[in-house]
């Protein structure tokens, strides 16, 4: 079953003071409150994080729904801002994938793709052997997902003493802690071109069609990184 | 529960999830050190890039309030305290929060 070893291994990762406990924390705990604004009530507030667990997602959906949009609208709203989720399960899983672990692992651990897990598995694969990998990763991806559920129930119940300041206050540490790991962990040309073309492109396309400037800036961004390293490798 | 939210909160997961579910199958599919690897790796970091300054750049919410010159000099502040800190990150985040509520609740 689960390699208890690296699972606590991974779980523990949030326990140092750099971890993303404190921002994430304070990301979904803006969301609870937020949840609770819009007509949620607790059950719901921790079912959405729970089963969701993708902060942009969530917000796309809180939005859709204060304007009166639909199902669909909710759907493709949701889905525009979290297919970064496919490429982010395709650059991660090869790096865990080994013949002695079961299926079902990489099929239920995918639920843990959220930026605050990926950089830190990002960061950290090299240190664990290939086979325990998958472990160590339900470890991080649990640890991050109970923080986002927990912080989501104390949002929601904080919310009546959250003034518009400290709600502001909140909004920006989602974009600030994500900013700064990224800006981290810029090491090869690659990644470093991937990284400064998608800043730029992604805003660019937002003139063109807000709804689809992150994937389509994005692929852009990414596809022309990607032949700048390979030229600069070769 | 209310029927609508559920829904609301079952198609939201339908939505994530069906992108983490086919990056999983895509995967199996794909070796560590091939160049389609590598591309899918430049495209994560820079979808995600893209998001990040969409946030910052077109925020929605609570943040689209913030004037946008206040906004950068909290978010260049940040990433200046990010590295004078030896790329801490609790540090800028904590800051940012702090900061970006002082200055709406005394200066704005």
């Amino acid at each position: 079953m689960i390699n208890s070893k690296y699972f606590f291994k991974g779980l523990g990762c949030v326990k140092s003071f750099d971890s993303p406990a404190i921002a994430l924390g304070c990301c979904m705990a803006a969301i609870g409150a937020l949840f609770k604004n819009i007509g949620f009530n607790l059950q719901e507030s921790v079912f959405s994080t729970f089963l969701t667990y993708a902060l942009p997602g969530s917000l796309a959906m809180a939005e859709t729904m204060i304007i009166g949009g639909s199902l669909l609208n909710i759907f493709f709203a949701v889905w525009l801002v979290n297919s970064r989720l496919y490429p982010m399960t395709v650059s991660l899983m090869p790096l865990m994938m080994h013949d002695s672990q079961p299926k079902w692992k990489y099929y239920i651990s995918c639920h843990f793709v959220a930026v605050s897990a990926w950089l830190i598995m990002q960061k950290n694969y090299r240190s664990i052997s290939k086979e325990n990998r998958i472990d160590y990763w339900m470890g991080v991806g649990t640890a991050t997902w109970s923080i986002a559920i927990i912080a989501t129930l104390i949002g929601f119940i904080a919310a009546d003493y959250l003034n518009k300041d400290i709600m502001i206050g909140l909004a920006i540490v989602n974009p600030i802690y994500f900013m700064c790991m990224m800006i981290g962990s810029m090491k090869t040309f690659q990644i470093n071109s991937s990284i400064i073309l998608g800043f730029v492109l992604g805003p660019s396309f937002y003139f063109i069609s807000p709804e689809w400037c992150i994937l389509f800036g994005g692929f852009i961004a990414g596809t022309v990184a990607f032949f700048l390293g390979e030229k600069n490798d070769n | 529960m209310t029927t609508n939210i559920v829904l609301a909160i079952l198609i939201t997961s339908l939505a994530t999830f069906s992108s983490r579910f086919l990056g999983v199958i895509t995967a199996e599919k794909i070796k560590e050190n091939s160049k389609i690897f590598r591309w899918f790796n430049c495209l994560a970091y820079s979808t995600l890039a893209a998001l990040i300054s969409r946030i910052i750049i077109f925020p929605s919410g609570v943040l689209s309030e913030v004037d946008y010159l206040i906004r950068f000099i909290v978010i260049i502040a940040s990433v200046l305290i990010f590295y004078l800190t030896k790329k801490n990150l609790v540090y800028p985040t904590i800051f940012s929060a702090i900061i970006l509520a002082l200055i709406n609740s005394y200066i704005v």
